[in-house]
């Protein structure tokens, strides 16, 4: 009688449509509990929220933010600042994962068993706790405003943070920008054209220059056409702290720097990795054929070493920008902190902020995965079928 | 005529010996090498004494208060006075004898399964092991009123105690999820596929903190009145939501080592799913992940220090909350140096256990 379980096809489908029903079973426990919850508590709902007064203040906003904005502006207060940590974290545990790969390689004793002394100190902390360490370290160690460190009288850092001149731009400035982007345009034609007079001709040449020329030459020439389209507003000391001038907190300093280096021993892994995946008979080949130095590294060796590595590194920029969200622990103002910190303990409307938070990580890695999936795809092995 | 006889060889020169030899050699064997060995030695210069003296030289280990401390150097003996509290958190003093035996059990345990290793039946006597251990540590941790032992709440859980059993439960529990999520993200039924790879990928993308806020504060939402959680079960169950998508594509990765002559073969002699899967494919896939499920297990033992933000005393958490004794007060960078390098050195052995385990299973020689 049950004879057609046995058949492959009837089982399949018999297999997905219960889980299908346990799936919808549990969303369907899930929701009408929490509709039940929501009026029995008395909590509002929808995203009306977002437009009332948010009513507090964040030290740290990169666009116009006071106590009466809206929620909505503290949501992209907290975005804007979350992608700042995260690329400027990815900027710096980039250059010194860098370093740090190649220091591991180097003939020299010391200098590969400090670097690998490094990643396996930094690598085994966990995260949240380098956080606390540097933010704690900062907050004993560094001086009042009166006595801060200066730099050529411009730069001061000190237990509020550090101040740097902020640049004004004057309208001016949009054509310099323009003048740039056309550079980047002209910059492309250059090699677009040359790669082609050296595919039809096989004469090389030296472009550097044009290239030079147009990226830093054209939007420099522009720059003083319209009269220095920009000064700088000084931070000055004013009572017990400073004004003015382009400022970055305790918090954000403490944060970018255990993002960077905790980041950086797994960028270094993976460059190591990379590198060491290389057959050494690449190298020998390369140079028997008469290759310089430079050409065996730019033409052979880094494009096969950065193939390996470069996936990784990817991934662990997404890392960096998953675990900026530890900011909340120091508090530092970014999404997680503003949003499912702040204001949802003055709205109390829980499923829709974490919602929204949820939602914006997931845009954020997604993008990054794309970026990683179209890498993957420019430097398949071409003519390879697999 | 002349015979020839061998000279003595001379002894290699000064230079290219000893010392002398392998400095010139691993330090000064190029300009370049010889202005980074200077350069790194400064850095040491920097670095180094300072750092000593802050640890062990200038510091204090046997200070009775912390008036009798410097406030240059480290004061250990605060390290010593709140160690309870680093190791159990709040749970009573008379009762330590309770998560102490615990872990005597733990390692008799593990010592039993090596013993086991030869001999038969050792798969179902492991299998016991693992059905009545997680009983004896509840029972033993958390108390029952029936056997005598008595209760102590979660809340006053906490310390490296705490931290050990956030991330144990957080891997045991994630694991047989992660097993079915690997198999329907490899699974040829569509539905189940998508369901498998939307879970996996949604919770891969976002940050385990937003994971923890959610269950912190919504997971009472979703059940009937009057169902409540305990503020470490809320973690518990948002930590192995988490763990389980890593460890689904962990397994995911061991399945697709298996080579597919094994799946066809399994096939061919005609065993069902369940016993394709159970007998033939997953004692091989578990067996190649193993290394990298010790490797998600150190990266879990690291994200439960996350537990503090949503309020629950590990380790991390401890060190926070002794700084609040206005007995001690200023001592915040000696507990996080403590807790930095009693995880440290946890972590630092279980990796270089994974990599042992990755020689000791790597057969592909």
């Amino acid at each position: 009688m049950f004879g057609f379980l046995n058949n492959n096809k009837t089982r399949f489908v018999l297999f997905q449509i219960i889980a299908v029903l346990i799936v919808a079973f549990v969303a369907y426990y899930a929701v009408s509990n929490l509709n039940y919850n929501i009026d029995r508590l008395g909590i509002r709902s929808g995203f009306g929220f977002l437009d009332i007064r948010a009513g507090f203040d964040i030290a740290e906003h990169l666009i116009a933010y006071t106590a009466d904005s809206s929620n909505l502006d503290a949501f992209y207060v907290g975005l804007i600042n979350t992608i700042t940590v995260s690329i400027i974290g990815i900027i710096f545990a980039s250059v010194l994962g860098i370093i740090i790969g190649i220091a591991r390689l180097s003939s020299n004793y010391l200098v590969s068993k400090l670097a690998e002394i490094y990643v396996e100190i930094f690598r085994n902390i966990p995260i949240l706790l380098q956080i606390l360490f540097w933010y704690n370290l900062m907050l004993i160690s560094l001086p009042s405003p009166r006595n801060s460190f200066e730099f050529f009288n411009v730069v001061f850092f000190n237990l509020r943070g550090v101040y740097f001149p902020k640049p004004i731009l004057e309208s001016g400035f949009y054509w310099v920008m323009v003048a740039f982007l056309l550079g980047v345009f002209i910059s492309f034609f250059i090699k677009w054209f040359f790669n082609k007079k050296h595919d039809s001709t096989g004469i090389k040449q030296r472009t550097w220059d044009y290239h030079l020329l147009s990226l830093l030459g054209l939007p420099l020439g522009v720059y003083f056409i319209f009269g220095s389209p920009v000064y700088f507003d000084y931070p000055n000391l004013q009572g017990f702290n400073f004004r003015g001038g382009l400022f970055f907190s305790p918090e954000f300093l403490a944060l970018v720097l255990a993002l960077s280096i905790y980041t950086a021993t797994y960028i270094s892994e993976a460059i190591r990795a990379g590198i060491e995946s290389v057959d050494k008979g690449q190298k020998e080949a390369a140079l028997a054929m008469g290759l310089t130095q430079a050409q065996t590294l730019k033409f052979v060796l880094l494009p096969q070493a950065l193939r390996v590595a470069i996936p990784p590194i990817i991934n662990q920029y997404l890392n960096l920008t998953k675990n900026s969200s530890l900011a909340a622990a120091i508090g530092y103002a970014d999404l997680v902190g503003v949003f499912s910190g702040t204001v949802l303990n003055q709205v109390g409307q829980a499923i829709e902020i974490i919602l929204m938070t949820m939602a914006v990580y997931l845009t954020l890695s997604l993008l990054i995965s794309l970026g990683l999936n179209l890498f993957n795809y420019k430097i398949r092995i071409k003519g390879l079928n697999q | 005529m002349s015979i020839f006889t061998l000279k003595q060889s001379r002894p290699a020169p000064k230079t290219q010996t000893g010392v002398l030899g392998w400095t010139t050699k691993h330090l000064f064997s190029s300009k370049t090498n010889a202005v980074l060995s200077l350069f790194a030695l400064y850095f040491l210069y920097l670095i180094l004494p300072p750092l000593l003296d802050w640890m062990i030289f200038g510091a204090d280990f046997s200070a009775k208060t912390n008036a009798e401390c410097t406030r240059e150097a480290a004061c250990w003996s605060y390290i010593g006075e709140k160690m309870n509290l680093f190791m159990y958190g709040m749970y009573p003093t008379e009762e330590y004898w309770r998560p102490n035996l615990l872990l005597t059990i733990t390692l008799s345990f593990a010592f039993m399964v090596r013993l086991l290793k030869h001999q038969p039946y050792k798969n179902k006597a492991i299998l016991t092991l693992f059905i009545i251990y997680p009983v004896i540590a509840f029972f033993l941790l958390y108390g029952n009123d029936f056997l005598g032992i008595k209760i102590v709440e979660t809340n006053q859980w906490g310390g490296l105690m705490l931290t050990i059993v956030v991330a144990s439960v957080g891997i045991v529990a994630s694991f047989p999820i992660g097993v079915f999520l690997a198999l329907g993200r490899q699974s040829r039924m569509k539905t189940i596929q998508f369901l498998s790879i939307a879970y996996i990928e949604l919770i891969r993308g976002i940050p385990l903190i937003t994971i923890l806020f959610m269950v912190s504060v919504m997971l009472p939402l979703f059940f009937t009145e009057g169902i409540n959680f305990d503020k470490l079960l809320r973690a518990l169950i948002g930590i192995t939501l988490f763990q389980t998508a890593y460890i689904a594509e962990v397994i995911r990765g061991g399945l697709q080592a298996v080579p597919k002559e094994q799946y066809e073969a399994a096939d061919a002699i005609g065993l069902s799913f369940t016993q394709k899967m159970v007998f033939i494919i997953l004692p091989q896939a578990l067996k190649i992940s193993i290394p990298n499920i010790v490797g998600s297990f150190i990266a879990l033992f690291k994200d439960t220090t996350l537990v503090l933000i949503i309020g629950i005393f590990d380790m991390l958490a401890i060190a926070e909350l002794a700084t609040n004794d206005t007995d001690w007060l200023g001592r915040k960078t000696e507990g996080i140096v403590f807790v930095s390098i009693v995880i440290w050195m946890l972590l630092y052995l279980m990796s270089r256990y994974s990599k042992a385990l990755e020689r000791r299973f790597n057969t592909q020689h």
